[in-house]
């Protein structure tokens, strides 16, 4: 019962009409960037954040909660009408919706996903809710190693066990850690990695790197390889509305991806590929008509949009209760907490009840305002995408560099924007995964700080990891984790010789 | 299987840019190395300051090999053509946005550079076009965020005229 008085007392915070005002602008301004092409959730955050700075913390993440969940609508508006998924998330979404959008139903693929991302953000977010006390029953019995285990777990699944490669994974996690040793060291004031600049002693600044990667780097990219791609705006025919049957082949889907999306989510396995492709296929497997998919049909859209959104609320439960990002969206949103010298975590929820119940309040408001809003306003969003690319990424940029500018106007950091740029446009070009040097950015210092604070609790022994039963399950893990990509690739070209 | 058919045959071989890649995480792993044993030695029970980055950079020597094994056996991605020039033009308007805000020539100059730049690259030839929609835009931007929402952009000329 503890968790509905403390929802009912977040729901009352969230609802004070300033908190309400927030929320919009929030949904509005994520809904208004994710819509641009090419940018995803985790780019909206980065590039948003410093239009929170001056915001008290509650307020802001009152609005981060929005742009949160306009990001990711916005980003699957322009997958279902151009065809560019912003993330890897959304590329399920624009297998079919784009098919859809084409066949002249780009309204009824806009509505189900909408309507299918509510249902399951709603649904998650009372997982979110409900699971989220008992975890952090659970993390408050962690001890410094148990913590440092469960960071190796997830620099592990994020890098290497789910991507393409995992040795690219990893080059990228370690590019990440390295930059997360930039600094002072918070133990023992050493600097590291300074080399006699001053601007570095305060370390790599996780929303430079973010909007170096992300915003220039993919300026970069989309520029240098202009000449391959055409991009096509498909025109909104006919109903908006979805018809009956229309609800009929979705609204199973929808269930259906949020069951995905929750506990994959949830689970530090990072990233909504895995749920939204699943969700594709369980959706083409169960279908009453086979035929349609691959031509547009509707399950296709509901099942990985629903599956999408609801993962996203569910990376936020290891996010608020252990401080623990599995994604570069929860990374940036790990950022918007420090920025106020917050750090999720069981502690936060004894601390601070009110912000984290308001901020899971405001994830509810948040997402009833985009369905209420983004219906109506689809043709504001479509005007946005017929930005001509030449000031779109023009525009994108000078955002891009004005966050970095109001932070810290500094040559020294501008620079760093710009070599974050550059390096982001090699990695996409040598298909590197960037998400992993966000993640180690901001988790790297922190596990080092759990490991060193274990040690230094066991008089410099290391076997103080094996002791705790915590600590050497959850290793064990990451080392399957890490083996299981190797030994999975070695059985394929095993089987592969074999043909 | 029968070499240079089809398109798999430029994938195979020895990829040079991948071998860069490995060598240039040798290199920021032997900076590491470098680095931490300029840190004085602490006495405290545990690992010092000096312990994480020589381990990160045994990692990135152990992914400097793996790299460069795949590199040797052209197991790099496919690349596409790719337009040096463009990329080029919007370092250019990075450096010129970097100079003039070092130099103190305001927010609104040096966004406006960036613009100019970077709609050049996309392939736009109307630089005047450019220059008064970059100008209005970033003048716009700063009003909003200066004046409005008080986050403090570096001003230059043009910004005290407002």
């Amino acid at each position: 019962m503890d968790t509905f008085a403390a929802l009912a007392h977040g729901m009352a915070i969230a609802a004070q009409p300033m908190n309400l005002l927030y929320a919009l602008i929030g949904v509005f301004l994520g809904t208004a960037v994710g819509v641009l092409p090419g940018i995803g959730p985790a780019l909206t955050v980065a590039l948003l954040l410093p239009v929170t700075y001056k915001l008290d913390p509650g307020g802001s993440l009152i609005m981060f909660a929005g742009i949160y969940y306009g990001g990711m609508y916005g980003g699957s508006t322009t997958a279902i009408l151009i065809n560019t998924p912003g993330e890897s998330a959304s590329m399920a979404t624009a297998l079919e919706g784009n098919k859809m959008a084409k066949a002249g139903r780009g309204g009824p693929a806009l509505a189900t996903s909408a309507i299918g991302s509510f249902v399951a953000g709603t649904i998650a977010t009372i997982g979110l809710a409900f699971l989220s006390p008992y975890l952090v029953d659970i993390a408050v019995r962690f001890g410094p190693e148990d913590y440092f285990a469960l960071m190796c777990v997830a620099f592990i699944t994020v890098s290497a066990t789910f991507g393409d490669s995992p040795i690219r994974g990893l080059t990228s996690l370690f590019i990440g850690l390295t930059l997360g040793l930039v600094g002072i060291d918070k133990l023992t004031g050493q600097a590291r990695l300074a080399f006699g600049v001053p601007e570095l002693l305060d370390g790599v600044e996780v929303t430079t790197l973010a909007v170096g990667l992300f915003a220039v780097g993919e300026a970069l990219y989309v520029a240098s390889r202009r000449h391959h791609t055409e991009e096509k705006i498909e025109a909104i025919k006919g109903s908006l509305w979805m018809t009956r049957e229309d609800w009929k082949r979705s609204w199973k889907p929808w269930l259906r991806g949020t069951m995905f999306g929750f506990p994959i989510g949830a689970l530090p396995a990072g990233g909504a590929e895995i749920p939204t492709f699943l969700s594709y296929s369980t959706e083409r497997r169960l279908t009453k008509y086979p035929d349609e998919f691959g031509k547009g049909a509707i399950e296709g859209v509901a099942g990985p949009e629903a599956a999408n959104n609801a993962s996203a609320a569910g990376t936020l439960v290891p996010l608020l209760t252990l401080g623990l990002p599995t994604s570069a969206t929860a990374a940036m949103m790990l950022a918007g907490f420090q920025q106020y010298g917050l750090n999720p975590g069981p502690l936060l929820f004894a601390e601070r009840p009110d912000l984290v119940w308001g901020l899971i309040a405001s994830l509810f408001i948040a997402n009833t305002m985009l369905l209420v809003l983004n219906l109506p306003l689809i043709g504001l969003w479509v005007r946005l995408l017929k930005i001509p690319t030449p000031w779109l990424y023009a525009g994108i940029l000078v955002f891009a560099t004005m966050g970095t500018i109001a932070a810290k106007p500094s040559v020294v950091e501008l620079s760093m924007l710009a070599g974050f740029g550059v390096l982001g446009f090699l990695m996409r070009r040598f298909d590197f995964p960037i998400a992993p040097v966000v993640v180690g950015l901001i988790l790297g210092p922190i596990a080092e700080s759990q490991l060193r604070r274990a040690l230094a609790i066991s008089l410099g022994d290391p076997m103080t990891l094996l002791q705790s039963p915590i600590s050497a399950t959850l290793l064990v893990v990451a080392l399957i984790a890490l083996l299981a990509p190797f030994v999975l690739k070695g059985l394929g070209r095993f089987k592969a010789n074999e043909d | 299987m029968t070499d240079g058919v089809g398109t798999e045959a430029p994938a195979r071989g020895v990829d040079k840019a991948g071998i860069v890649i490995a060598a240039l995480l040798a290199a920021v792993a032997l900076v590491l190395v470098y680095d931490a044993n300029q840190i004085p030695a602490t006495t405290m029970y545990g690992m010092g300051p000096q312990v994480m980055p020589v381990v990160i950079a045994i990692g990135l020597g152990i992914l400097a090999l793996a790299n460069l094994i795949d590199a040797l056996r052209g197991n790099l991605p496919p690349r596409e053509s790719s337009d040096p020039f463009a990329v080029l033009l919007i370092l250019v308007g990075l450096a010129l946005l970097i100079g003039i805000i070092g130099f103190g020539g305001g927010f609104i100059l040096a966004t406006t550079a960036l613009f100019v730049t970077t709609s050049a690259a996309f392939g736009r030839r109307a630089f005047v076009m450019d220059l008064v929609i970059g100008a209005v835009l970033t003048t716009l931007i700063y009003v909003a965020f200066d004046r409005l929402l008080t986050l403090s952009l570096p001003a230059g000329p043009l910004e005290r005229l407002l």
